[in-house]
């Protein structure tokens, strides 16, 4: 029978099911511009370099949101420690081991800062692996709040309510020293952003990426296809971790500072509402959207230093209620609906 | 030599707080087994699924997978040795497609599910076989869109196309049929019977007519217990089952 022979080629639709799979994570002009763009503001905003610092950086912080959050549905509001914890674990690093070799090596200390982020990540994970949202909202919150008052009692080590001071890390490499300008600063902090991105990306669309989707979606259907789901939580709430850890690490870098605000609770909150702003489970959300939260902080606040906050937040209850999903979400709408109308021609 | 015994269930209890759901099961299912489990709404078919599956746990009583006690495993793991089930009340991803919903069933049957850095469908042969998988079930033109907006009769096609990629030993279908259209009813029926003839097989179903096509053997259950069990020419004329099971219909006669 011809059909045996056959059966070892490839149908024409599996091969074009294979082309969709695969072209879903093909980078895209909208993708590559925005990097682009990103690369550029170092020569088109030489001015605002320490702002695109920190945007990197609470980009990077809503990014771990979205990996824990928008990608396998645990709801947080505790991410804010483990960027504190990556913040002062960098910190100590740098200040303790000023001169003294590699210890102080930037990147070094974004290991150290992720590394003790993830180690803490991992440690509480299997704290939210149960329980509702609402659980889960709590413990998350809970264990934010405890890392918040250890870094407050804990002056000898961290400072206390003063901050972490004397932080300062070598060059970049030996070679790229921090200057007052933010130059070194953006471009660390970007370069960092861009490769823990291209990372988050491979993750997200690879078969472990789609299992937490499908938990997401369904824990009881994945349980029941074999799937260890509490194995695959715990690890990206550990990678989550790792990236805010990174994160924080960036931050007590590039401001050479510490301090509780690193851990406090608001830093959680905002972050997440980075996310929801900019739309969660694409990836780009949390970018977005600390690029829109920071700009609108920092020019709402010259126009009303008072009530930027307001705007703030009547913007954010404006999308919520009218848009699902964020700015994200939205685009992602209207181009649907595109391709439909211009499907249905 | 009779077949081996692939599933098997001793004194099987589930209670309820003051419902007994199951009620002391002693059952059998050999390999190669096509049996119809029947009873009214509500006798604990679905229970008695769950318990098999791991889904819920027993208050009593074992459970035994191809002669391993498998009483304490979790749901995965029984998936992992072979127990596969469809759900009565669709149980799918609805931001996924249907081609994305088989290509990760059958990345964690083949242990691939860890699998962090490269993409979906870098593995031709997965995409493969899901494809086969949904034309098998007639729904290949549907692959690529979300799940959540298909018609109800595809969702219910998919679910049993999950249940088929993890290619197990043990397939229990729950109602796989109901509310399904005509046609679709024809396709569920078709795929049940190219199954490979080893594969042992649990159909609960209402529709007696899809019962008496499929089954070689039937068990009635009714109240959580194992009423009546025989061949379909035995249960169809045993007066008790008429009487308990068919009830309604005696009434009118
Ligand atoms: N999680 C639960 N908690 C409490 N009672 C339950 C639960 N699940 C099932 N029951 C009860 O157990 C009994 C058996 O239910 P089950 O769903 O197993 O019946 P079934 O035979 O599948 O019915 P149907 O034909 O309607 O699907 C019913 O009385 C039901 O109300
Ligand atoms: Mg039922």
């Amino acid at each position: 029978m011809t059909d045996m022979t056959l059966s070892h080629q490839p149908s024409p639709e599996a091969v074009k099911a294979r082309a969709v799979l695969l072209g879903r994570s093909r980078w895209g002009i909208a993708e590559i511009a925005f990097w682009v763009i990103a690369a550029a503001c170092y020569f088109l905003l030489p001015t605002k370099l320490s702002l695109l610092s920190e945007i990197a950086i609470l980009g990077l912080l809503a990014l771990s949101i979205d990996l824990v959050l928008g990608y396998a549905g645990i709801v947080t509001l505790g991410q804010g420690a483990f960027f504190g914890i990556g913040a002062y674990a960098a910190g100590l690093a740098a200040k303790h081991g000023a001169g003294a070799g590699p210890w102080s090596d930037p990147l070094i200390g974004l290991f150290i800062g992720g590394g003790f982020a993830a180690l803490i990540g991992f440690l509480t994970s299997f704290l939210v692996l149960r329980g509702s949202d609402l659980t889960r909202l709590m413990v998350t919150l809970g264990v934010a709040l405890i890392v918040d008052e250890i870094v407050n009692q804990a002056k000898w080590l961290t400072g206390g309510s003063d901050g972490l001071q004397g932080v300062l890390p070598s060059p970049v490499l030996g070679i790229w020293d921090f200057d007052l300008f933010g130059r070194t600063a953006f471009i660390y902090s970007m370069s960092v952003l861009f490769v823990l991105f291209v990372i988050a990306r491979a993750i997200v669309k690879s078969p472990f990426g789609l299992s937490l989707q499908a938990i997401k979606g369904n824990p009881l259907r994945t349980r029941a296809i074999g799937m260890p789901v509490n194995g695959r939580l715990v690890a990206i709430y550990t990678i989550g971790s790792f990236y805010a850890g990174v994160a924080g690490a960036l931050a007590a870098q590039t401001t050479q500072f510490a301090s509780p605000d690193y851990v406090a609770f608001h830093r959680s909150a905002d972050a997440l509402l980075m996310l929801v702003f900019g739309g969660a489970g694409h990836l780009y959300g949390g970018l977005l959207g600390s690029i829109i939260f920071r700009t609108m902080q920092d020019v709402l606040g010259n126009i009303t230093p008072q009530y930027w906050q307001f705007w703030l937040g009547a913007t954010l209850v404006g999308l919520v209620l009218f848009v699902r999903g964020g700015i994200l979400g939205l685009l992602a709408g209207l181009r649907d609906r595109a391709t439909r109308n211009g499907g249905a021609k | 030599m009779s077949p081996k015994i692939l599933l098997e269930s001793r004194q099987l209890v589930k209670r309820f707080g003051g419902i007994l759901a199951t009620d002391h099961v002693d059952f059998q299912l050999p390999q190669g087994a096509r049996h119809a489990l029947i009873g009214p709404n509500g006798a604990g078919k679905t229970t008695f699924v769950n318990l098999l599956s791991g889904v819920l746990t027993p208050t009593s009583g074992e459970i035994f997978l191809d002669g391993v006690n498998v009483t304490g495993w979790s749901a995965r793991r029984r998936a992992h040795a072979g127990m596969a089930r469809t759900f009565q009340i669709n149980q799918l991803f609805a931001d996924l497609t249907p081609l994305e919903t088989l290509m990760l069933t059958i990345a964690e049957r083949e242990n691939a599910g860890w699998s962090w850095f490269r993409p979906v469908g870098s593995r031709s042969d997965f995409v493969d076989e899901a494809m086969s998988l949904l034309r098998q079930l007639g729904i290949e033109d549907i692959a690529h869109g979300r799940v959540g907006v298909l018609a109800y009769g595809k969702q219910r096609l998919l679910e049993i196309a999950v249940a088929l990629a993890q290619k197990p030993k043990v397939l229990l279908l729950d109602e796989p049929a109901a509310g399904v259209p005509e046609h679709e009813r024809e396709q569920i029926l078709d795929v049940v019977a190219a199954l490979p003839g080893d594969v042992a097989l649990i159909l609960i179903e209402h529709d007696m007519h899809l019962v008496f096509r499929f089954a070689k053997s039937i068990s009635v259950l009714v109240n959580g217990g194992l009423f009546v069990e025989g061949t379909p020419e035995e249960i169809a004329n045993d007066p008790r089952v008429r009487k308990v099971y068919l009830g309604e219909e005696e009434v009118n006669v």
